[in-house]
């Protein structure tokens, strides 16, 4: 039984839970836009690509990054909000380089719309950044083999799911989501963890992806 | 009151057990609000329920009023409409009388927290009494564009507590302490928003001698300029030409707010005696509101300005089709055309109005969307864990924190 197979290391639980800090800094123009990005902290950069995983948990019509949703829809500038978009932040292991593509994706826009440098955001619809702060807690739930992590996954916050896939991987600079890591380590079933890091997280609703996640490992129990 | 095992069919265990968690940290430490009022208005409304849930959790927490009378808070509203960015003459006189009473709370009152929670200016300089412990001042008022003189007033005081917390992004400013965003929530078992039998929403209709032959157009506030009642009155006569309606401007007044009997007035003017024109000055009686509104065909809030607008919460959570000036808290909860409409005009919230009653579908698809934004993001246990969290981030000063 596969699923019974019992972990080298077992996997704890652990739960994330943010605060937003505001920064008292806002962007007028796609320069100032551009320049701010340089200069606030990652935590800053962290908050704008990510906070719409949290607080969409369903879909709704927004750009995956705040960047995206604000210069399109103050700024007008929908190409720019597309590629923006677009960017692929799965592909990054660090926000370092998150936000260095976020820039360069500016400041080339920039170069051949001369004209998109003009354009402004009126009183009180500004770019603010804001930084997030995050609390990570232990759980009371361990799991020692597949089938008790499959049945913790089914339960436990999105916080958590959130906390182990995305949180991990960027923000603490992990090669990949603990869950994979866990998963080829302490299970010792590579097959399984590249398909859960092969995952584009970042096109699922949370809830979708603990579904997802479960239904691959569910596979793997039955095989 | 409802306990809080009894929010776990709405929101889940897993959340119960993060805010069992994060109560287990504050173990031992004494939380002290301070406001300027024990009824009425929203900070009241929200700290009746979070003190007890936070007890309940098992985080010590009080609750204390200041005094103040009628002048200070002649004060105090003169630099609330200040904040907002109205025009209003303020004197040195009006910050002499500011002082005096605060000197006075300043002497009477006991601090004994390890946090001192301050609520919005009334009871800011308090401050003067920190000695080791924390202290927080929580800003419930659009600051987006305030009226600097009263703004720099505060500011002596509020480089002095250890955190700001803001409802909104626009409403930072540049300043030397930490500033956090939280938005404020419902309760969705309060008297004001859990479920009602439809009996109760009859009988508070008749009460009233409200019909249900045409649809309702309603707006919940108290009657306060910055809410624009008369601008409501103006969006509903817009309508009434192309569509037979009625309007509720339902509201109670409370303590610290001077001004409304003479909005109410006129309002009452302005309405002409439209029988289709209900104007409703409510004693504190959440059931009458909660019924009010599931009543509703549209909910209007129709502000100038908006410290966050929690009526525009309230009546998403009762899945109704809202429309709702573009101002303050109110686009963290309305994304326009998804979850409601915004407005930034009477003709807009006119337009709006009717496009929601002549199409009962799209209405009730974005009242649907409403709710579950709601569900998400702006229900008292969020609050409670950014309460709890933000307790912890006074002794923590790092962006990832291990507890």
């Amino acid at each position: 039984m596969p699923g019974l197979i019992k972990a080298i290391e077992p996997f704890r639980f652990y739960t994330r839970l943010h605060l937003s800090e505001l920064t008292g800094l806002r962007a007028s123009t796609l320069g100032q836009l551009s320049d701010m990005i340089k200069q606030v902290s990652g935590s800053c950069i962290y908050h704008h690509t990510h906070r719409f995983l949290q607080q969409h948990q369903y879909l709704s019509p927004e750009p995956p990054n705040d960047f995206a949703y604000w210069v399109s829809k103050v700024l007008g500038e929908d190409e720019l909000g597309e590629r923006l978009a677009s960017i692929d932040t799965v592909q990054f292991s660090t926000i370092r380089r998150l936000r260095d593509k976020i820039v360069a994706t500016i400041e080339d826009y920039l170069k051949n719309n001369l004209s998109a440098k003009l354009k402004f955001a009126g009183k009180g619809e500004e770019f603010h950044f804001i930084k997030s702060v995050s609390f990570v807690l232990p759980t009371n739930y361990i799991a020692y083999n597949l089938r008790e992590f499959t049945d913790i996954v089914k339960n436990i916050t999105i916080d958590s799911i959130y906390f182990h896939i995305f949180e991990s991987r960027l923000r603490l600079e992990k090669k990949t989501n603990d869950f994979s890591n866990w998963i080829e380590t302490s299970i010792g079933d590579k097959e399984l963890s590249d398909k859960i890091s092969k995952l584009d997280p970042y096109t699922h609703t949370l809830e979708d992806l603990r579904k997802t996640i479960i239904k691959i490992v569910e596979q793997k129990l039955r095989d | 009151m409802a306990n809080i095992e009894e929010y776990i069919p709405i929101v889940g265990q897993p959340i119960m057990d993060d805010l069992k968690l994060l109560a287990e940290k504050l173990k031992g430490k004494v939380i002290q609000h301070i406001n300027s009022t024990a009824v009425g208005g929203g900070i009241a409304e929200i700290l009746s329920r979070m003190v007890p849930l936070l007890r309940e959790l098992g985080v010590d927490t009080r609750w204390d009023v200041i005094r103040g009378g009628e002048q200070f808070f002649e004060v105090t509203k003169k630099f609330h409409n200040a904040l907002h960015g109205n025009p209003e003459e303020i004197m040195q006189r009006d910050f002499n009388i500011f002082m005096e009473t605060s000197q006075k709370n300043i002497e009477a009152l006991d601090i004994h927290g390890d946090i001192i929670f301050v609520h919005d200016p009334q009871p800011i300089a308090l401050i003067k009494k920190k000695t080791g412990n924390k202290w927080i001042w929580r800003c419930h008022i659009d600051v987006s564009n305030p009226n600097q003189r009263v703004w720099k007033f505060l500011e002596n005081f509020i480089t002095n507590y250890d955190s700001a917390v803001f409802s909104a992004p626009s409403f930072s400013q540049r300043m030397t302490i930490r500033q956090f965003l939280i938005s404020p929530s419902i309760d969705p078992l309060s008297d004001k928003n859990r479920e009602l039998p439809q009996e109760t929403i009859d009988s508070v209709l008749k009460k009233y001698n409200i019909k249900k032959d045409k649809p309702i157009i309603t707006q919940i506030s108290r009657f306060d300029r910055l809410k624009d009642p008369v601008g409501v009155i103006e969006a509903y006569k817009q309508v009434k030409k192309y569509i037979d309606c009625q309007l509720i401007l339902a509201g109670g007044s409370a303590a610290d707010d001077p001004e409304s009997a003479e909005v109410l007035e006129e309002v009452k003017a302005r309405s002409e005696h439209d029988k289709d024109i209900h104007i409703l000055l409510l004693p504190q009686d959440d059931i009458v509101v909660n019924a009010l509104q599931r009543a509703s065909s549209v909910i209007v809030q129709k502000s100038l300005k908006e410290g966050f607008g929690l009526t525009v919460a309230e009546a998403l959570w009762k899945s109704k089709p809202v429309v709702a000036s573009n101002v303050g808290g109110i686009p963290l909860q309305i994304k326009h055309k998804y979850s409601g409409l915004l407005c930034h005009s009477i003709d807009g919230a006119s337009f709006a109005i009717k496009q929601f009653l002549a199409n009962p579908e799209y209405a009730k698809k974005l009242g649907q969307n409403g709710r579950e934004h709601i569900s998400n993001n702006f229900l008292i246990t969020r609050h409670i864990r950014e309460y709890m969290l933000l307790f912890l981030s006074l002794y923590h000063k790092e962006d990832v924190v291990y507890l």
